[in-house]
C-alpha cells in the first residue's frame, strides 16, 4: 500500500549544450531520491541553495518531467498519464513559491488571478466567485479588496493571495518552496499559523521546503536532508532533531545562529571550511560520497562507492559509511 | 545606553521625514543610537521600521530633498555629519565609514575584476600607487579568507560563489581601514552554513581592528550570535535598547517579546505560534500615541493617547513603553 505521495529513485539530469550533449556539462540535480509522504502530513525537506530541492519539486510536479524514477500521487503513476491526463491531475497538486511578487501577474487584479485556473477548467462565473470568495476568506483577505492589484498589497498579504490562488483549485497536495523566507519575522508567524489551519481544515498534505531548520522542525512530521542531489538523512522530526547523525546535518545544526552554545549536539566534529566556489553543481559519475570534500570524517574509502541510506533506528536513515551499519 | 562622549558614533534625537506627493513619510522620529570602537551594535527591525534609512543617513546617501532632517545630530568622531557638504561626505564614505550590503551581486561591478574594484578605492581615498594598492588589496582578501594568491584578485564577480562575493565585498569595505562598518543584512541572502562563516569574519574584524560595527538585521537569532548590544527599532523609533544577554534574558518591550515568541523552533511543535496581528504601519500613517499600540497585547487607553518616553532601567537597558 503506497503512501499518498510516493517518490521512487527520482533522477533529474540536465544535459549541457553541444552536439554530444553528455559528459562534462551534464548536471545531476536529483540523484536517485526516494521518499514517501503520508496523507495529511507535513514532509520537510532541508537543503541549501544548489542542493537540488527546486529541481526535485519541479520533477515531482512533472513541470519538468524527471529523467528517471517514479512519482505516485494517490496511487496514480504520473509518468503513465497522457498530457491531457496530467493537466487534469495536476490541479490536485499545487505549489506556493518563495517570492509572491514574481508569482502574481502585476497586470491582473487579484480576482482575475484567482479565477484564472478556474476559467481554464470551464467553471462558470457564479461558481468562480463563490470559490474565490471562500478562499480569500480562508486566508484572511477581505473579498471586497478583490478588484485591487498586487502592488496595492503588502508582502504578507500577497503571499496569502498566492496561497488562496493555489487553494482555489482544491488541491490535495501542496508543495511549499520557502513560502515565508521573503517575509518579515512577525508576518512569517502569521503565514505559518495560516498554513497549519488550512492543513487541518482542508485535509491537505504538504511538502515543505526550507533552509531554515528551526522552521522545518516546527512544522514537519518527517524530515529529509538534501545535499548535492541526494538525501543524506531522513526520519521523523523527533528522530532527526533528537539525534542528527550525518556530518552535513550536524553542520547545518551547528550553523544555526543561536544554537551554538546551548543546544548543539554532543561531540560535534570540527568543520572543514570550504573555500572553493564549485560546491554547488554535481557532475555525472562522481562515484563516491558527495560530501567527502568537506567532511571531517571523510577518507579514501568514501570515494570508492556511493553510500546508500541505511536504517539506523526506527524510520531514521543515514547515508554515511562512517555511521552505523554501512560497510 | 552608552553615556560616553568618546563614542565613535553618537546619534541623538534624529528626526527625518520624506516629503512626497502622496504624503509625508516620517521615517525616523527621534532616534538615539551610539556605537563605541570595537563594539557591535545590532539594529533590529522589520521592513519599514527605519533601519535602512538610519544607515543611509550615516553614509550621507539620503537625498535631501525629498528627505529633510527635522531635528537631531549624527556625530561621527565628535563631528556632526548632518550638514556636511557632498565633498566632505565623499572623503568619509568608503574611507572612514564603510558599508556592506545584503546582495553582493548587486553591489559589485560586474564588468570589473575584484582587484580593480578594491584598488580603485585605495588609489582614490588613500592616494596609494597602483603597486601599493595591489599589495593592500591582497592583504584584505587574505583577511577575509579569500587567500593570498592573485586568483580572486583577477576574477570577475560572476566567477565567484555567493559566499565569496560577500567576502569580496567585505574586503572592499575594509581596505581603507574604516573605523565604522555598517553591515546591512549581510547574511540574509546566504545559506546557513555560509552565514556562520561571515559572522565569524565580522567578529574577527571587531577583534583585530577595533572596528565599530552597526549590524542591521531582522533576524533575532543572528543578532543574538553576534551583537554586543542591540537596539530594536519600530516605526522610526527605538523601542528598546540593551546589552545582548539582557535583551533576551529580561525583555522589556512588548514588541521585542512578541517578536521572540513568534519565532518557530522545534520546541514549539504542536502549538500555534503567537503571531503579532496586523503589520508595521506605513511611515505616512503612524498611529498616534505609541505606534505599536494597535498590535500590542498590553495596550491600554494611555497608549493610544501619549507617546511613551524612553526610560533607563539600569545596566544600559532602556525601553519606551507605558506598561513596563
Amino acid at each position: 500500500m503506497k503512501r499518498f505521495v510516493e517518490i521512487k529513485n527520482l533522477e533529474k539530469t540536465y544535459y549541457g549544450r553541444g552536439i554530444l550533449k553528455r559528459g562534462k556539462n551534464a548536471v545531476k540535480a536529483v540523484d536517485r531520491v526516494s521518499l514517501g509522504i503520508e496523507k495529511k502530513s507535513v514532509f520537510g525537506l532541508v537543503g541549501e541553495s544548489g542542493c537540488g530541492k527546486t529541481s526535485l519539486v519541479r520533477s515531482v510536479l512533472y513541470l519538468d518531467p524527471p529523467t528517471a524514477g517514479e512519482v505516485w500521487v494517490d496511487n496514480t503513476l504520473l509518468g503513465d498519464l497522457s498530457r491531457r491526463g496530467l493537466r487534469t491531475f495536476r490541479r490536485r497538486m499545487q505549489i506556493v513559491f518563495q517570492d509572491p511578487n514574481s508569482a502574481l501577474n502585476p497586470k491582473m487584479n487579484i480576482q482575475d488571478s484567482l479565477e484564472e485556473g478556474l476559467v481554464n477548467r470551464g467553471i462558470d462565473a457564479v461558481q468562480r466567485k463563490k470559490q474565490t470568495t471562500r478562499m480569500l476568506d480562508l486566508v484572511g483577505i477581505s473579498p471586497s479588496h478583490s478588484a485591487r492589484y498586487p502592488h496595492e498589497f503588502s508582502g504578507g498579504q500577497k503571499q496569502r493571495i498566492v496561497i488562496a490562488r493555489a487553494l482555489c483549485m482544491e488541491p490535495d497536495f501542496l508543495v511549499l518552496d520557502e513560502p515565508v523566507s521573503n517575509l518579515d519575522v512577525s508576518i512569517q508567524a502569521q503565514i505559518i499559523n495560516l498554513l497549519q489551519d488550512l492543513k487541518s481544515e482542508l485535509e491537505l498534505t504538504y511538502l515543505f521546503i526550507s533552509h531554515d531548520l528551526n522552521l522545518v522542525a516546527y512544522l514537519s512530521d518527517r524530515i529529509a536532508v538534501m545535499y548535492k542531489g541526494r538525501l543524506v538523512e531522513s526520519g521523523s522530526t523527533d528522530e532527526i532533531m533528537g539525534r542528527p547523525l550525518h556530518p552535513y546535518t550536524l553542520r547545518l545544526f551547528s550553523s544555526i545562529p543561536g544554537m551554538q552554545a546551548d543546544t548543539a549536539p554532543e561531540g560535534l566534529p570540527p568543520q572543514a571550511e570550504p573555500v572553493a566556489a564549485s560546491h554547488k553543481k554535481t557532475t555525472l559519475g562522481t562515484g563516491g560520497c558527495n560530501y567527502v570534500d568537506f567532511c571531517p570524517m571523510g577518507d579514501g574509502d568514501c570515494t570508492l562507492r556511493e553510500p546508500r541510506r541505511e536504517t539506523i533506528a526506527g524510520s531514521h536513515k543515514v547515508a554515511c559509511f562512517k555511521i552505523g551499519n554501512n560497510d | 545606553m552608552n553615556a560616553s562622549s568618546n563614542n565613535l558614533l553618537e546619534i541623538k534625537n534624529l528626526d527625518v521625514s520624506f516629503v512626497q506627493r502622496r504624503g509625508t513619510a516620517h521615517a525616523l522620529r527621534g532616534i538615539d543610537l551610539s556605537i563605541a570602537a570595537g563594539e557591535i551594535l545590532a539594529l533590529v527591525g522589520e521592513s519599514g521600521s527605519g533601519k535602512t534609512v538610519t544607515s543611509m543617513n550615516i553614509m550621507g546617501l539620503v537625498p535631501m530633498p525629498p528627505a529633510r532632517v527635522n531635528a537631531g545630530s549624527l556625530l561621527f568622531k565628535g563631528s556632526d555629519l548632518i550638514g556636511k557638504s557632498h565633498a566632505e561626505m565623499r572623503k568619509i564614505r568608503g574611507n572612514e565609514i564603510a558599508m556592506v550590503f545584503q546582495e553582493p551581486a548587486k553591489y559589485l561591478n560586474p564588468s570589473l575584476k575584484i582587484g580593480e574594484q578594491i584598488t580603485e578605492m585605495l588609489v582614490l581615498h588613500q592616494g596609494m600607487s597602483k603597486k601599493q594598492a595591489v599589495e593592500r588589496a591582497l592583504e584584505c582578501l587574505d583577511v577575509v579568507g579569500l587567500g593570498k594568491s592573485r586568483r580572486v584578485l583577477n576574477s570577475y564577480p560572476h566567477e565567484l560563489s555567493g559566499g565569496m562575493k560577500q567576502r569580496a565585498m567585505i574586503a572592499m569595505a575594509i581596505c581603507c581601514n574604516p573605523s565604522l562598518l555598517i553591515a546591512d543584512e549581510p547574511t540574509t541572502a546566504l545559506d546557513v552554513t555560509l552565514q556562520l562563516q561571515i559572522l565569524k569574519l565580522i567578529r574577527s574584524l571587531k577583534a583585530k581592528f577595533s572596528m565599530g560595527i552597526l549590524f542591521i538585521s531582522h533576524n533575532l537569532g543572528i543578532v543574538k550570535e553576534i551583537a554586543d548590544r542591540i537596539s530594536v527599532i519600530y516605526a522610526g523609533k527605538i523601542v528598546e535598547s540593551a546589552p545582548n544577554r539582557d535583551l533576551f534574558g529580561s525583555t522589556l518591550h512588548p514588541y521585542t517579546s512578541a517578536l521572540l515568541q513568534s519565532i518557530p523552533d522545534a520546541g514549539k511543535r504542536g502549538h500555534r505560534l503567537r503571531a503579532i496581528p496586523g503589520s508595521v504601519p506605513d511611515a505616512e500613517a503612524i498611529p498616534a500615541g505609541c505606534s505599536f499600540h494597535p498590535r500590542c497585547p498590553l495596550a491600554k487607553e494611555i497608549c493610544a493617547r501619549e507617546m511613551p518616553l524612553t526610560r533607563e532601567y539600569g545596566h544600559g537597558h532602556s525601553a519606551a513603553c507605558h506598561m513596563v
